[in-house]
């Protein structure tokens, strides 16, 4: 039987517990089931016939967790053996499919746990090779508790083959995965991926999964698969489950109801519930219908386009941003990472991220900062480049379903985009322009658009996935300019029924106080049908907009968030600071910078550094007020009479003015001569030691190359030469890895012998550090700026 | 046979988490930031632990049901019970991702965030530990691997014979460290009679 012919069945059915039949038939606690492919392979066949006789449609073999990482060079012979035993148990039933069943790894992909996310696409590929090989009809991908996981898997099964490909994901009674991802991120990442169906199994019985299927099935255009446990073991039988045959198969009838056309059992059902859900479910017909919702998703939510105008936070984006440019060129983390904190708390709902700066490597850029945003916020993210390899980069490593920007009408742009699209399951943002420029008419933009549909259609690329940007453009060059923008907007949204965005603010571009007219086209835009706006969300006059928009549009009901933004804001004012900040203030009354410090108020010290500067030269605020502070806290801390975590509050207070200060004086003015170079050594994945380090480092005004954690000898030595480091730090917190620390130092004593090195760390001591000949041990963060800083005067003496 | 337990978000001890932090004296001048992280924190847990119940044999190694083990100091801890309770518990990957996100932007904060996680995942284990114990006659205090000479790599037998990865989503890794990192595993002698 074919893929196709199956899904023309009104339900398909799938089979019940495997290893529940395993342990049922003297499978031990902790034993690898799969071993039982070898040992036991008439068990494992008898497994599946049972399920046959019931009336499976679809079996998976016994391969759940078999991978690299379980069985070694054995996983292909495992996988080979039972596709096997599952092909010829199915032998002599008509109508009958074998599926690869694919389990999670058992390891937590970065950067919650250690497996790099290629290594993990990988691990999945060597699977899917061996269950092709060995006849498989399609995978199942199953019990998947990290959607970043289940990524990794469908990636590698479409890399591999193009067998049908089903994925499931585990949820809990709180609607959410492990790693905390809502019903609607799953659905959307998993179907945007090209999964041919998509659900959930194990952990809730039927009736607790039932809410959960609710809002699956709501949101997923592809059929879905449930496969519920039969409740918890029975306390007082373990053999047993706490939801008997009947009752199983009677809540999968509400499933199906609800329009799951996939169905079958995990943890507890035996090829009897198969048999009852059959008899209690057949001659119903769950419908699957398209959504046409346009989605996007982080790995926590989805944000769906087209219901209320939604914020995509622009500050992420170079163009015309010194202090963003100087980041990325100087690789400045921390303040972009800032950035997207601050958007999120100003109420964004996607955050737009572009890294195109000249002389950086956005392909491996684009990436890496995509990362790092993910972790400091769960907002979906709008992927910005023009660079197709740097797009892929991006598209593969970002968690969730992104928003790509962007395509447009020329047909080298969308034979790069498109392709892209499909594959890493996106929403395109497109461009209404082609190889002719932008068309001044509003007309020439629809019919571009009319062109993008149909041949995204060719790429089976659907209109919902498509957002139309009509192109605002400075109506000081062309007075008919927001016009036609509109116009188009206006056309594509109720005309061709899809979802539009804009990029506001460059209608005002030439213009005094742009942002007066940005306001006004951005309200403008609103009426005329707009879906998305790229815009500052820091900018009140933006918010103001788009709050009162949606109180005039009757979304906002009743006025509430309209009330409660205008109880925090004042007509011509910026937002009042909120009450924890006066509260802070109060607290440290007139008191200066230095108090400030000591105390650790982080903004408050920064505001007091900007107040000083308008009276005295930086030189001076740096050289009277930071220094004596950090001095007072850092002898505080080595006296004992303050502890680390004030000693790094007041650091990162004192880094907050640094900052100040330094965007007030000329790149390079006031940084020390000294280059640092951090790494946690290879083979150790705990870094919170060196992140302290480094921080306070920082604060202290140093300039901080910090090469993560698990770095090889090799990679220190790399950066060390190319960034003419004069101090290596190296931190070590395992006992397991103080000789790779050994390594480390010996590798650069002898390419780099001006350079110091200095080492920390649980496990290290000053003897230790002597005899792998380390230049200086530091017991604590402290030590290490003060090292640093004798290092330092050498230098200035030299 | 496995149970799996799930409970609210437990309260962590905030004196306790000072002290897990680093602060030693009187941390009344950062209760109010602790106080401040535990907003954040405490909507990011999801506890959640397993366990199962062995018979235990002392002889030339002490049999624990599961595995066989070398351990003086837990032979000690075992002394008189036939019975012990495995568990694993964690507070979730939640905690790992609010950590995670101060890392780069407030390593003082995440310092907090990290030290009120694991007063919490100690308070979660103590009302799993409660809840075990209440079914028998009494226990002794729980003990884990690294304790004394407990080898850490007892880990691997303890999430086999738990299926700890499949049943609450905790991970090991080839050097026994658990993700999400605010995981335990123990065991508690068991007074039955």
């Amino acid at each position: 039987m074919t893929i196709e012919t199956l899904f023309k069945k009104d339900i398909i059915y799938l089979d019940g517990g495997f290893g529940t039949m395993l342990q049922a038939a003297g499978l031990k606690a902790g034993e690898n089931s799969a071993d039982w492919n070898f040992s036991h392979p008439d068990v494992v066949e008898d497994i599946h016939r049972q399920y046959l006789e019931a009336g499976a449609d679809v079996i998976a073999a016994n391969t759940f967790g078999v991978n690299v990482f379980r069985c070694g060079e054995r996983t292909s012979e495992y996988i080979k053996q039972a596709i096997y035993l599952a092909k010829k148990a199915s032998k002599g039933y008509k109508n009958r499919l074998v599926a690869l069943d694919l389990g999670p790894t058992g390891k937590l992909l970065q950067p919650l746990g250690d497996l790099g996310f290629e290594d993990a696409v990988n691990a999945f590929k060597e699977c899917v090779r061996a269950g092709v090989e060995a006849g498989a009809d399609l995978v199942m991908i199953e019990t998947v508790s990290d959607i970043y996981e289940a990524k990794a898997a469908i990636l590698a099964v479409k890399e591999q083959c193009s067998l049908p490909v089903f994925a499931t994901c585990v949820f809990g009674a709180d609607a959410k995965t492990m790693t905390g991802s809502s019903p609607e991120a799953v659905a959307a990442v998993l179907e945007g991926l090209g999964a041919d169906a998509i659900g959930l199994n194990c952990s809730l019985s039927p009736e607790e999964m039932l809410p959960v299927c609710e809002r699956f099935i709501s949101c997923a255009s592809v059929p879905v698969v449930v496969k519920p446990n039969a409740g918890l073991p029975d306390v007082t039988d373990g053999s047993r489950y706490t939801v008997d045959e009947q009752k199983f198969a009677l809540g999968m009838r509400g499933i199906v109801a609800l329009g799951a056309k996939i169905v079958g059992g995990c943890c507890g059902t035996t090829p009897a519930y198969i048999r009852e859900l059959i008899e209690k479910t057949s001659g119903m017909k769950p419908a699957v219908t398209q959504k046409n919702l346009t989605v996007v998703a982080s790995y926590t939510h989805a944000v769906t386009l087209g219901d209320g105008l939604k914020i995509i936070g622009e500050r992420i984006n170079p163009t015309g941003k010194k202090r963003l440019k100087e980041a990325l060129k100087n690789g400045d983390t921390g303040y972009i990472l800032g950035e997207a904190v601050a958007q999120a708390e100003a109420g964004a709902h996607i955050l737009d991220v572009n890294v195109g700066v000249p002389g950086t490597d956005e392909a491996k850029l684009l990436p890496a900062i995509v990362r790092e945003i993910q972790t400091v916020t769960d907002l979906p993210l709008q992927i910005d480049t023009s660079s197709p390899a740097a797009m892929e980069a991006a598209l593969r490593i970002y968690n969730g379903k992104p928003l790509i920007n962007s395509v447009d009408g020329k047909k080298e742009s969308m034979a790069n985009i498109f392709p892209l699209v499909k594959k890493y399951g996106g929403a395109v943002i497109a461009l209404t322009l082609d190889e002719n420029g932008i068309p001044p008419t509003a007309e020439g933009r629809v019919a571009i658009a009319k062109r993008i549909l149909s041949e995204a259609a060719k790429y089976g690329i659907d209109k919902k996935d498509i957002i139309f940007d009509t192109l605002a453009t400075s109506v000081a060059a062309d007075g008919g300019a927001a016009t036609a923008t509109l116009d188009a907007l206006f056309s594509i949204r109720r005309g061709l029924g899809a979802n539009t965005s804009l990029g506001v603010s460059n209608v005002s571009f030439g213009l005094p106080a742009r942002e007066i007219v940005n306001s006004a086209f951005f309200i403008a835009a609103m009426q005329a049908g707009l879906s998305a706006a790229i815009i500052n969300p820091l900018s009140h006059e933006m918010i103001k907009a788009y709050k009162a928009f949606a109180a005039l549009s009757g979304r906002d009901k009743g006025c509430l968030e309209y009330i409660d933004y205008a109880s925090r804001v004042q007509p011509t004012q910026a937002i009042a600071p909120s009450a924890e900040k006066l509260g802070e203030a109060e607290k440290v009354g007139e008191a200066g910078l230095e108090k400030c410090i000591l105390r650790g108020f982080k903004e408050r010290a920064a505001e007091q550094a900007a107040a000083l500067l308008k009276t005295i030269p930086p030189v001076e605020v740096i050289e009277g007020h930071i220094v004596p502070a950090l001095d007072e806290v850092g002898k505080g801390f080595e006296e004992k009479k303050i502890y680390l975590p004030q000693l790094m509050m007041s650091a990162e207070a004192a880094g907050a003015a640094f900052d100040v200060i330094k965007r007030a004086l000329p790149a390079g003015a006031v940084e020390k001569k000294l280059k640092i170079v951090l790494a946690t050594v290879k083979g150790d994945v705990h870094d919170i030691g060196k992140n302290i380090v480094k921080s306070l480092l920082e604060n202290y005004g140093f300039c901080v190359l910090d090469l993560g954690k698990d770095v090889p000898p090799e990679k220190v030595l790399k950066a060390a030469k190319e960034c003419g480091a004069d101090l290596v730090g190296l931190s070590a917190l395992m006992t397991t890895t103080v000789a790779a620390m050994e390594q480390t130092v010996g590798l650069i004593k002898s390419e780099l012998s001006e350079c110091k090195t200095a080492v920390g760390g649980a496990v290290i001591t000053e003897e230790y550090a002597r005899s792998i000949g380390a230049d200086k041990y530091c017991a604590d963060a402290m030590a290490t700026v003060r090292y640093a800083e004798q290092l330092e005067e050498e230098i200035k003496k030299r | 046979m496995i149970r799996i337990l799930r409970g609210a978000a437990p309260e962590p001890n905030l004196r306790e988490a000072a002290r897990y932090a680093g602060v030693k004296g009187d941390p009344a001048q950062i209760l109010p930031l602790l106080e401040d992280c535990k907003k954040e924190l405490l909507p990011a847990l999801s506890p959640v632990a397993c366990y199962d119940i062995f018979d235990i044999c002392a002889g030339e190694s002490l049999d624990l049901g599961f595995a066989k083990v070398k351990s003086r100091a837990l032979c000690k801890n075992l002394a008189g019970c036939k019975k012990i309770a495995l568990f694993a518990a964690t507070v979730g990957a939640g905690a790992d991702r609010v950590i995670l996100k101060y890392r780069a932007l407030s390593p003082s904060r995440a310092l907090f965030l990290d030290a009120l996680a694991s007063a919490a995942a100690e308070s979660w284990c103590d009302e799993v530990n409660a809840e075990i114990v209440a079914q028998f006659k009494g226990g002794r205090p729980r003990f884990s691997c690294g304790y004394g000479d407990l080898d850490i790599t007892l880990q691997r037998d303890i999430f086999a014979a738990l299926s700890v990865t499949k049943n609450i989503g905790v991970t090991l890794s080839d050097d026994c460290f658990m993700t999400p990192v605010k995981s335990v595993t123990a065991i508690i002698g068991l007074y039955d009679d």
